[in-house]
């Protein structure tokens, strides 16, 4: 009786293996290859064309650069016309490291006061009633239906010296007829320009994150002797740490090469790295060199993305 | 079997004795939500050292009273006095009660320790109070080795010690316990129940436990308040509640029972007296022997648990007792007991149970049979509410 209870199961699994194993295992195979092929053509093809334009050199030509692949036979000839002065040049001009750092400091402000205005946003998204909710996210999003560069634009309207805020300042009367604000063309409103656009990039990462949050859990602090102000930090902020990290990485990668929001709203001394690749690119019509300050960015960037990998991984 | 036996159980009745002090006192007691009356001008005691049941069905309100006692909620109206102290409008987390959650609530990025640890912090204890309180509750849910692993790498049953161990580690005054055994499948459940009355017994606690699984609270209990609507419909001891409930909802809440309508025909009983109380069912004719308040004419219910019903093929030879006949409808074969569906003449259907005391694969009564249903005067029950 135990033998045949034994080889019933076996017999059974093995038919089952056998049923349209290998369809299922190409189905999946197809699932995988997509992705991965959609990265192939859209992504590590760009990025070698780049990587190649960016060892060559600066030509009035078109394309403006050289050597110009030219097929098989000449390759030999092709590859050794490659160099890295460009990068050499990047570490000569103190401008570049100058744009470097101050795109990693503008992003890193940028992300803390994110934090700092999309945590009490998030917290109350999901603390609000369920009935409200999908409102709130929808109110969240909503910026979207909008052109991302007419939404910076209209920045342009409310901070300009006699735009929107001197008059309701006017109005209010907190500021005197004759004072203007100035903050147009400044570092200040690029963080503001930053911290409105990249809103929603901080608040729904945060928002997934707190709203799972089971609330018995800051129930069972208060329960325990913890006052409400102290089950935050120790209950919620620790268990809400993978939201603050996904949202603070989709924020300072994006914002580290960002181009529209220094441009529209910075000012001439704003030095961003986004802003000197574009200068490099359609001003100084310096391909070889626009393309090696974005091989130098995309490489400083891949250490957040590893961060933010690992924590996933974590997560997971 | 419990593997270790606690101390010896004594009796225990302080509601018994009119100049016992309350511990507990749920004065007057209303909470509305909007429009929805969750409880519903509620007055309670309950005595220190005391293990108290609030059982009831889901929406009847015991988990809003307990959740009022812990101060998560606040009543609309009324007082809650905890040893003769208005408790009312005290947070939360300054309150001498603790709370076993439902769902555990252990915190996710804990540790064991640092979870049972978690009160204890808050109650800037030293070090080395903390830590040895911590190993006590460890020992006391038998989880010593578990001590470094976070809740995920628990078992349900492990999880539900570390909740029970948390909120005992403050040594409460009041242990309040949510559904403390609703995730346990039933085995480790009815090991879990007696493990909670040694632990409560060994403490000298007052435990509040709040429950809709009947079996859990008649086990655990040393009272018992059966909740329906926002009231409370019957305070008593799980052995009172079982064999004299106060009215058909409780009766049909705790245990199997069959229930039928009648009608006084004659009675001997009033409060305060026992008597022969005859009905008239729709033909029937029943007798218990009760006390009862209800007068000639009066409709009642007339209840008796299928247990106390006997079985036979054979006629009564005893004249006083109340006899029935009819045929086996089904057979419900439990292993310890059997229970028999059997169809009255007049065509309605009565349970009766019966333990199967010799070992026999083929029972004397089966499927079709004419049999005759038994009880005495004193096994019935008559309900007026």
């Amino acid at each position: 009786m135990a033998a045949s209870s034994d080889t019933a199961p076996k017999t059974n699994a093995k038919t089952t293996g056998d049923d349209g194993g290998h369809s299922a295992g190409l189905s999946r195979w197809l699932v995988v290859a997509i992705p991965y092929l959609w990265l192939a053509i859209f992504f590590v093809a760009p990025f070698l064309i780049i990587f190649k334009i960016s060892l060559s050199d600066t030509a009035i030509a078109i394309p403006p650069y050289t050597p110009v692949f030219e097929g098989f036979g000449a390759i030999g000839d092709f590859v050794s016309q490659l160099d890295f002065e460009n990068y050499v040049f990047l570490t000569d001009d103190p401008l570049y490291i100058e744009a470097y750092i101050s795109s990693l400091k503008i992003a890193l402000v940028s992300t803390v006061l994110l934090l700092i205005v999309g945590y009490p946003m998030a917290l109350a998204m999901a603390r609000a009633s369920s009935t409200i909710r999908p409102t709130l996210v929808m109110l969240v999003i909503l910026p979207f239906w909008t052109s991302f560069l007419i939404r910076v634009y209209a920045w342009i309207g409310i901070l300009k010296p006699d735009g929107l805020l001197t008059l309701l300042l006017h109005a209010i009367g907190l500021m005197g007829p004759d004072d203007q604000v100035q903050i147009f063309r400044t570092d200040t409103a690029v963080y503001i320009g930053m911290v409105y656009s990249y809103l929603p990039f901080m608040v729904l990462p945060l928002y997934s994150a707190l709203e799972k949050m089971d609330h018995s859990l800051i129930e069972a602090a208060n329960d325990l002797g913890c006052p409400p102000w102290k089950a935050f930090w120790k209950i919620t902020f620790p268990l809400s740490l993978p939201g603050v990290i996904a949202g603070s990485m989709i924020c300072f990668i994006p914002i580290t090469g960002e181009f529209v929001i220094p441009d529209l709203l910075g000012g001439a001394d704003t030095l961003m790295i986004g802003k000197t690749l574009w200068t490099e690119f359609f001003g100084n019509r310096d391909w070889p060199l626009a393309s090696a300050v974005a091989v130098v960015l995309l490489v400083l960037l891949v250490v957040p993305i590893m961060v933010f990998q690992n924590q996933q991984k974590k997560v997971a | 079997m419990a593997k270790t036996l606690g101390p010896v159980k004594r009796k225990f009745s302080p509601w018994m004795d009119p100049a016992a002090e309350p511990f507990i006192r749920f004065e007057n007691i209303t909470k509305r939500f909007g429009t929805f009356t969750a409880v519903d001008n509620l007055t309670l005691d309950i005595y220190e050292r005391e293990f108290f049941s609030l059982l009831g069905p889901s929406g009847c309100g015991k988990t809003t009273l307990m959740r009022m006692l812990a101060g998560f909620e606040e009543p609309t109206e009324g007082r809650i006095l905890l040893q003769g102290k208005d408790i009312s409008n005290v947070p939360p987390y300054k309150r001498p009660t603790n709370m076993m959650f439902q769902s555990y609530a252990l915190f996710p990025h804990m540790t064991v320790e640092k979870n049972i640890a978690f009160g204890l912090e808050q109650d800037k204890l030293s070090k080395g109070e903390i830590a040895g309180r911590v190993e006590e509750m460890l020992k006391l849910v038998k989880l010593e080795q578990f001590a470094k692993r976070k809740p995920n790498q628990l078992s349900g049953g492990q999880r539900q010690r570390v909740a029970l161990a948390r909120s005992l580690a403050k040594r409460p005054k009041v242990l309040l316990l949510d559904e403390p055994l609703g995730a346990l499948d039933k085995k480790l459940r009815e090991e879990t129940q007696f493990e909670l009355m040694d632990i409560q017994h060994s403490l000298g606690l007052t435990f509040l436990i709040v429950t809709h699984d009947q079996e859990e609270a008649m086990t655990v209990s040393d009272r018992i308040a059966v909740m329906d609507k926002g009231v409370i419909v019957q305070v008593a001891t799980p052995a009172e509640i079982y064999e004299a409930p106060n009215s058909r909802y409780v009766a049909d809440f705790i245990g199997d029972i069959n229930i039928v309508e009648a009608a006084v025909k004659e009675t001997r009983s009033a409060l305060g007296a026992p008597g022969l109380v005859e009905l008239d069912s729709k033909g029937l004719s029943l007798a218990v022997e009760q006390e009862c308040a209800a007068v000639r004419g009066d409709t009642v219910a007339f209840a008796i648990r299928p247990e106390k019903v006997r079985i036979s093929a054979d006629p009564p030879l005893d004249r006083s007792v109340n006899a029935v006949h009819g045929e086996v409808w089904d057979i419900g074969y439990l292993g310890d007991f059997s229970v028999f569906i059997v169809k009255l003449e007049d065509g309605r259907v009565m349970r009766a149970a019966q333990a199967n005391v010799s070992r026999l694969v083929d029972r004397p009564i089966t499927f079709g049979d004419m049999v005759w249903l038994t009880w005495p005067v004193e096994a019935g029950l008559v309900l007026t509410r």
